[in-house]
């Protein structure tokens, strides 16, 4: 009897160019459309056609917060992607592949895996008159042998290739449908895990953290946007660039990372909301500029989407390496916001907090992501984007109106208790005022001799930075209060954090977590009693030398009792986390 | 004409006594009066040299940023505000080294700004190295059996880069430079206005006097800016003769900013922050589902 499993992952493996993640988007939408959950994860190769690339979507019945190790069905495009991926194939689960690819059979049937072969590439030309359409019969099939019902894969062909014209809607359904059948009735039998729709078909969107950035800069109002293309952030500079038109968003490409940071600079000092995104290298370049926005006091918002360095690194694999990076990255000291969201929610509701905390405390504010958030898709509720309730704060930001009444001079660098100097835009006759990079006095002059001035600018700027920690948050406790273990984590390793704890729970290891989006200035106050309470301590992280334990030894005193990280490009997964805590035989 | 008082402010200079800058600077209040441009109506932007402390000295918006970038922060703020006069002064070092990438970059976008470049052929703020400028064989502390390179030439490089007005003042003719600068504000698009900037201090070649035995003006010698392969010749005349004035000048071309569809209905910058509407809202959401 067919098991009906709640939980199972489907991998589509093949060359760049073979549509391995087209259709696996494609599949998704058929899966999400039935009610279910998903949660895809991608790899590619560094190149744009060829290589090896894979898909994968879990599905469930239930929200998921990562992706899993085991994989129950690859469906294999090319040979390489037999060989690569044939091994994660759980034992009874099916490899499904075009009967004229070929590679050694035996090798993969020695470990209990089945083999589905199908004439794909035969029925996309025989009825589809294109070979190309292989793609789309191996999609049908894969519905087939989970017995999904068909009319969800033939709603998502209606939809996706609408704009290509009836033909070829025609064509791709027919082929799906033929697909369908084949897997149907000569795999499902013998296949033991099946995905069935819920039932009710509520709205649920499929989207990765990248696009969740970008609406949360478009719900708060961003108005401006420059960078310069680098993996993985140059999703959100495309995402913004298409909704420019609508919502008002000058968006520029510049001729180097230097010049997107300077753009929005500029852009910020004059009052638009300014957003720059790139990647570890081009935020080195952007360094010098981060101090400028430091000194000169403007509010600037960047996203840092991390990828293994140093120097070029593994421009499509994933690490969380340049935190401290990020802390500390330019001479000198001056107020910065660093803030690293670990969920789609997380990263729309921390970029539209970044931009009120830009303007509010008029210092640049970076977002920390790292490759595989950027690019993992996640089923949410669209209760999770209350876009249209978000508060947007400008800050101590002076109308036209009170400029109009202002008796004395304006200072842009008024020295105030909190160490926020009012705002004026550049433009107002009575506000005419000048930022500085230098040290300045007041007014926005050079003043780099006075001792006196440095200490009271310096200091400002120093009070600025010791009342951000009052809009920060605490980190979120997931799990049990008083566990016998807590792991600790920042940004995107908070899903494979979370399953982890619940397979602890289940099984009898009382297990929570502590998880951190807000970062720096650290929210000392807020965070040590709860690291205190931890009785072993575990940091968990996606790089080699566990920066984020170190950032807490130093602000708390509290050394991590054990590290678990991973720095091989790939992504902590819960199975990974629960491995390493047995191998170093951490009981609770 | 607006009082040229008017951007004097009390900060105290720091240039050498003698220094090219103070022509420059005087040029540069002046235009401004006489085009009756109020100090709050423009903003300057400068990078890091002596020369970049102009706007330090000046009654109006500025803003000072880094070594070699003004151009690009200059850019960002005219695409959030068209509505403000923006003047970029770099320093040759700081304009045409550093900053090169910016300087081929912001021709090619012809935004309407002025970029003014005192150009003394050398660095100046820390204290005489060779610049890109520097004449070939210029001995400094950096090269002291002289500058093997070839100096750089910013006009030929703004007229093949797409730079649509293209000028050189004196600094020692602030009258002259002030009328060049006006022609620049007043042009729309991107304009170059390379200085000749002695500096008293670290070139003792391209001294005052060296270039008032040669400087000539274009308009009296009756060159036609309009004729790119004239203003090509001219770009190109150094040593007995160096010529000063508008070299090149093509109007009617569109700005950056009028080309951006955004910026139609006015500045970025001046338009009120609301939360999105529900319908605008439920637009963005549905894309994902
Ligand atoms: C990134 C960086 N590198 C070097 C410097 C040091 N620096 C300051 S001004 C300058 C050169 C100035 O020469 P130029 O631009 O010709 O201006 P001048 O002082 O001659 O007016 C240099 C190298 C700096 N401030 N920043
Ligand atoms: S060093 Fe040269 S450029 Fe600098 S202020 Fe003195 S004279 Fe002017």
């Amino acid at each position: 009897m067919a098991k009906r499993i709640n939980d199972m992952t489907i991998r589509l493996g093949g060359e760049a160019g073979q549509g391995v993640e087209s259709g696996g988007a494609g599949f998704a939408q058929a899966l999400s459309h039935g009610g279910l959950w998903l949660h895809t994860y991608t790899e590619y190769m560094s190149r744009i056609r060829g290589g090896l690339n894979f898909f994968q979507i879990r599905v469930a019945d239930h929200p998921l917060w990562a992706h899993t190790e085991g994989v129950h069905v690859l469906l294999a495009f090319s040979p390489e992607a037999v060989t690569n991926y044939g091994p994660h194939i759980v034992e009874g689960g099916a490899l499904m592949f075009d009967d004229t690819l070929k590679f050694d059979h035996d090798a993969v049937t020695r470990r209990n895996v089945q083999l589905f072969s199908m004439p794909l590439t035969k029925i996309a030309q025989d009825l589809g008159g294109n070979k190309i359409m292989a793609n789309t019969c191996g999609l049908g099939a894969l519905a087939g042998i989970i017995e999904y019902p068909f009319e969800f894969v033939a709603d998502v062909i209606r939809r996706n290739f609408m704009r290509k014209g009836d033909a070829v809607v025609q064509g791709n359904l027919k082929v799906a449908e033929e697909g369908y059948k084949v897997g149907r009735d000569k795999y499902a039998g013998s296949f033991d895990w099946k995905v069935s729709p819920l039932g009710e078909r509520p709205d649920r969107m499929l989207l990765n953290g990248n696009q969740a950035i970008g609406m949360g800069a478009v719900a708060a109002g961003c108005r401006f946007m420059s960078g310069y293309p680098m993996t993985p952030a140059s999703s959100i500079l495309e995402y913004i660039a298409s909704h420019a038109k609508k919502f008002d968003i000058v968006v520029k490409q510049t001729e180097d990372e230097i010049a997107a940071i300077l753009f929005a600079i500029g852009a910020g000092n004059a009052g638009a909301r300014a957003l720059t995104a790139t990647s570890g290298g081009g935020f080195s370049l952007m360094v010098e500029a981060l101090g400028l926005a430091g000194m000169a006091e403007v509010p600037v918002v960047i996203v840092e989407a991390q990828r293994p360095g140093p120097s070029t690194g593994m421009p499509t694999k994933t690490e969380q390496g340049d935190l401290l990076f990020a802390l500390f990255a330019s001479q000198g000291e001056f107020p910065r916001i660093v803030l690293a969201p670990g969920t789609q929610e997380e990263c729309f509701h921390t970029a539209v907090r970044a931009f009120n905390l830009a303007e509010k405390w008029q210092c640049p504010v970076i977002v920390m992501t790292e490759f595989y958030l950027t690019t993992m898709m996640r089923t949410l509720m669209p209760t999770e984007f209350p876009i249209e309730r978000v508060q947007i704060d400008r800050g101590e930001l002076l109308t036209a109106e009170q400029l109009d009444r202002l008796g004395e001079p304006y200072l842009r660098y008024r020295d105030t208790p909190s160490g926020i100097s009012p705002r004026a835009l550049p433009g107002h006759p009575k506000a005419v005022h000048q930022a500085c990079s230098d040290e300045h006095d007041e007014y926005g002059h050079f003043e780099d001799e006075d001792p006196a001035n440095r200490l009271k600018m310096a200091g400002k700027r120093w009070r600025k930075f010791q009342n951000i920690v009052e809009d920060l948050h605490e980190p979120t406790l997931y799990g049990p209060e008083g566990a016998g273990i807590t792991l600790m984590g920042w940004g995107s390793t908070y899903g494979a954090m979370r399953e982890a704890v619940d397979l602890l729970n289940a099984s009898g290891t009382r297990t929570n977590l502590l998880h951190f989006v807000d970062i720096w200035p650290f929210p000392e106050a807020k965070a040590t009693p709860l690291i205190e309470a931890a009785r072993q301590l575990v940091a968990v992280e996606g790089n080699q030398s566990g920066q984020f334990a170190h950032l807490v030894r130093a602000m708390t005193g509290r050394r991590a009792d054990r590290m678990i990280l991973r720095w091989d490009g790939r992504p902590l997964s819960p199975e990974y986390i629960i491995e390493k805590l047995e191998e170093a035989k951490v009981h609770a | 004409m607006l009082d040229v008082k008017t951007f004097n402010n009390p900060i105290k200079v720091t240039w050498c006594p003698g220094c090219g800058d103070y022509g420059i600077l005087n040029a540069v209040k002046s235009a401004l009066a006489q085009l009756e441009i109020h100090p709050h109506e423009v903003m300057f932007f400068s990078g890091i040299g002596c020369g970049s402390k102009l706007p330090d000295y000046m009654n109006a918006n500025a803003f000072t940023t880094i070594h070699g970038r003004a151009l690009p922060v200059a850019m960002g703020t005219k695409l959030a505000n068209h509505d403000l006069n923006v003047i970029c002064i770099t320093g040759d070092g700081d304009g045409y080294g550093i900053g090169g990438n910016h300087f081929l970059n912001i021709m090619r976008r012809n935004p309407d700004i002025v970029h003014i470049a005192e150009n003394n052929m050398v660095y100046g703020l820390t204290k005489g190295q060779y610049a890109p400028t520097s004449e070939r064989g210029f001995i400094t502390s950096t090269t002291p059996e002289g500058s093997i390179e070839i100096a750089f030439n910013p006009l030929t490089t703004a007229i093949n880069g797409g730079a649509l007005f293209v000028a050189r003042g004196f600094s020692g003719d602030p009258k002259h430079l002030a009328k060049l600068i006006m022609a620049a504000i007043q042009h729309k698009g991107y304009a170059l206005v390379d200085v000749l900037q002695p500096c008293v201090i670290y070139n003792k070649i391209n001294t005052y006097d060296y270039y008032r035995e040669r400087v000539y003006k274009l308009e009296e010698a009756g060159h036609n800016p309009a004729d790119r392969d004239a203003a090509w010749h001219k770009a190109q005349e150094w040593g007995e003769k160096i010529p000063i004035g508008i070299l090149y000048q093509v109007e009617g071309q569109p700005t950056y900013e009028e080309q951006v569809s955004e910026l139609k209905a006015g500045p970025i910058a001046k338009r009120t922050l609301q939360p999105l509407t529900r319908a605008q809202a439920d637009a963005l959401r549905r894309e994902f589902f």
